[in-house]
């Protein structure tokens, strides 16, 4: 295992503790005193009027799927721009491909409207 | 044991864990964050087989992008909260045999397969060797290219179908 | 292996407390410009021209009681402010605040340490910085937590795809994805943002988006969504979300200062290494001061307008921007 990831796991585990003491205190000097009025859903002063959990526009869902594509293409461009320097121009010219293909991906999506948030 | 050893055993079985906890959780967006959490142990143990590359390829697109993609998904489905069905279908046993059968094969090609070792020590900076080969004509750079051919069918695919159609408003 | 971890621990306590510094005085300072610009005073009445606010608003907060609305997940929703602080914190470990020094006979890195590979991990800890909001939201039972929590995940994966393609630059120019080897690259060349401006403008866009402040604070929009994913906070949780937000600033100040402008180098710095703090404090200081006077300066987006800049504006330019560098390596060498 490489010495830097226990630096890591430790500040994982630090970070952890340092955001949850906090709550912990909170819970321990803060006065509770519950009750029905209080712990009902605020609304600016109206009653909540059904369900919270109601579904949601498709948009969300095709602005994810468009995301994760493009997450991978900058996964495969990062090692890709780490060895940039030490590639033979034909290198260089196979990655400025795989970029345009997908910016006409880009383009695809501009058009058919996937982009608009209407 | 060694200390890699012991936080192999720690990861793999908190894995595991989570893992099982996916799909036995009735609260579909408790199921995606044990999925997360079952990922994130994936992405521990590539750690501990210095492979920090991988690991945070693991973060970034599983966790971050197709496990969002999970809980959006749920999101847009109707009561998450209040599903009480059943939670086994009466095909149950089809698909366990499925599941023991690929376990099975999976493992036997695992086990008979000769692997290449490395010897241990410095595998250099394998980013850079990643870079390389992914575009050098003698090795990957045609499943390179193709990779964005099909990052780009599955973009076109998918707002295909997930898209609505204008004239449905 | 023990003098590893006693290392480990050191720094880890010493970043967190340095954090939590920041974040108090980062709110005062905030509040202090804030008032200067729109000139009035700001707080003055705790202690010396108000330096003590950030201690006395922390005491205030911890004992405030607590409300966990009906209806809402009980887990996720104490869950949810601590997923938020984690990649907070955790996100600076690869930072590096100077270059390595002596102590104790032992070299020591300034900074928790260096992966190489260092921004790949900012943009993992970047994007699982989305769980806690998203949670947040869900786990409230309320309809404007829901939506502002929506709105702000899909901020960020939005806005994450031209973040991710704005560090390329960086990284074709030095050749590794280790922050301490890309702060090195600029000593022998220069600071990157004379190479990479439009890298840079979009990196400092981007990261605002991500960090859903003005004028990307569509999800805390109040005129509609009351205080958009932490509407049903109260107490201590809700100031982990305020201390997530501040101290996520600092770690994208920090970031920005490392990737295109010099990170700790300055005059003497080869001499003497202690000084590389003071230039890189400096330095994100003024990211810091920028990002206040932004959010003093700007109205905000309209959600529609602020999705189609992202995705029709950035994301192309990003994507211009890793071509426009790869041809000019090519030609100047």
């Amino acid at each position: 295992m490489a010495h830097e990831w226990i630096f890591i796991g430790i500040i994982l585990l630090f970070g952890t503790i340092f955001a949850a003491v906090p709550l912990v205190v909170n819970t321990i000097v803060a006065p509770k005193k519950p009750n029905v009025l209080k712990n009902e859903t605020y609304e600016c002063g109206m009653e909540t009027v059904g369900d919270t959990w109601i579904q949601f526009k498709v948009q969300y869902y095709i602005f994810s799927l468009v995301f994760v594509i493009f997450d991978v293409e900058i996964v495969f461009l990062f090692p890709w721009a780490v060895a940039y320097k030490q590639l033979p121009f034909f290198a260089v010219v196979e990655g400025v491909i795989f970029i345009v293909i997908l910016a006409g991906g880009l383009l695809y999506a501009w058009r058919k409207g996937a982009l608009d948030w209407v | 044991m060694t200390a890699s050893q012991i936080f192999f055993l720690l990861f793999a079985s908190a894995t595991l864990v989570a893992a099982y906890l996916v799909v036995t959780v009735r609260n579909l967006i408790h199921a995606a964050l044990w999925l997360v959490a079952s990922l994130l142990g994936i992405a521990s143990i590539f750690v501990l087989l210095d492979a920090s590359f991988m690991a945070t390829v693991e973060i970034v697109l599983y966790i971050g992008a197709i496990a969002i993609l999970i809980v959006f998904a749920v999101m847009l489905t109707r009561r998450v909260m209040e599903d009480v069905g059943p939670q086994r279908t009466n095909t149950w046993w089809f698909g366990a045999i499925l599941a023991i059968l690929f376990f099975a094969s999976a493992s036997t090609l695992i086990w008979l397969t000769q692997w290449p070792t490395l010897p241990e020590g410095d595998v250099g900076n394998t980013v850079l060797i990643l870079g390389k080969s992914l575009v050098d004509p003698s090795k990957y750079v045609v499943p390179f290219e193709i990779a964005s051919v099909l990052l780009i069918v599955a973009l076109i695919g998918s707002i295909a179908v997930a898209l609505p159609s204008k004239q449905s408003e | 292996m023990i003098g590893i971890v006693i290392e480990a621990l050191i720094k880890s306590a010493l970043i967190a407390f340095v954090l939590l510094t920041a974040f108090a005085y980062l709110t005062f300072a905030e509040r202090k410009i804030a008032a200067l610009m729109q000139v009035r005073k700001g707080p003055n009445r705790v202690g010396p021209w108000g330096l003590l606010q950030p201690a006395a608003d922390g005491i205030k907060l911890i004992f405030k009681e607590e409300v966990m609305p009906a209806g809402a997940d009980k887990v996720l929703f104490f869950l949810a402010p601590i997923l938020t602080m984690i990649p907070a914190i955790v996100i600076v470990a690869v930072i590096p605040l100077g270059p390595d020094v002596e102590l104790f006979g032992r070299t020591i890195r300034l900074g928790i340490t260096d992966l190489n590979v260092g921004l790949l991990y900012i943009l993992a800890i970047a994007s699982v910085a989305v769980y806690g909001i998203v949670l947040a939201g869900w786990s409230s039972a309320n309809k404007y937590a829901l939506l502002g929590g929506l709105r702000a995940s899909a901020q960020m994966i939005s806005y994450e795809i031209a973040l991710g393609l704005s560090i390329i630059g960086p990284i074709m120019l030095a050749g590794t994805l280790s922050l301490q080897g890309i702060v090195q690259a600029q000593q022998s060349s220069t600071w990157y943002v004379l190479w990479q401006p439009l890298g840079a403008m979009i990196f400092l866009i981007a990261g605002l988006a991500e960090l859903n402040r003005a004028p990307f604070d569509m999800p805390e929009a109040e005129q509609e969504l009351t205080a958009g994913y932490f509407t049903e906070y109260s107490g201590m949780k809700f100031s982990l979300f305020f201390m997530g937000e501040y101290i996520k600033m600092v770690a994208v100040s920090a970031i920005a200062t490392t990737l295109f402008f010099g990170g700790y180098l300055g005059p003497f710095v080869d001499k003497l290494p202690w000084l590389g703090i003071l230039y890189f404090a400096i330095k994100t200081v003024g990211f810091l001061f920028l990002m206040i006077w932004i959010r003093l300066t700007l109205p905000r987006l309209r959600y529609d307008q602020l999705m189609a800049f992202g995705w029709k504006v950035l994301l192309p330019l990003a994507l211009f921007n890793v071509v426009i560098t790869a041809v000019v390596i090519v030609f100047v060498g």
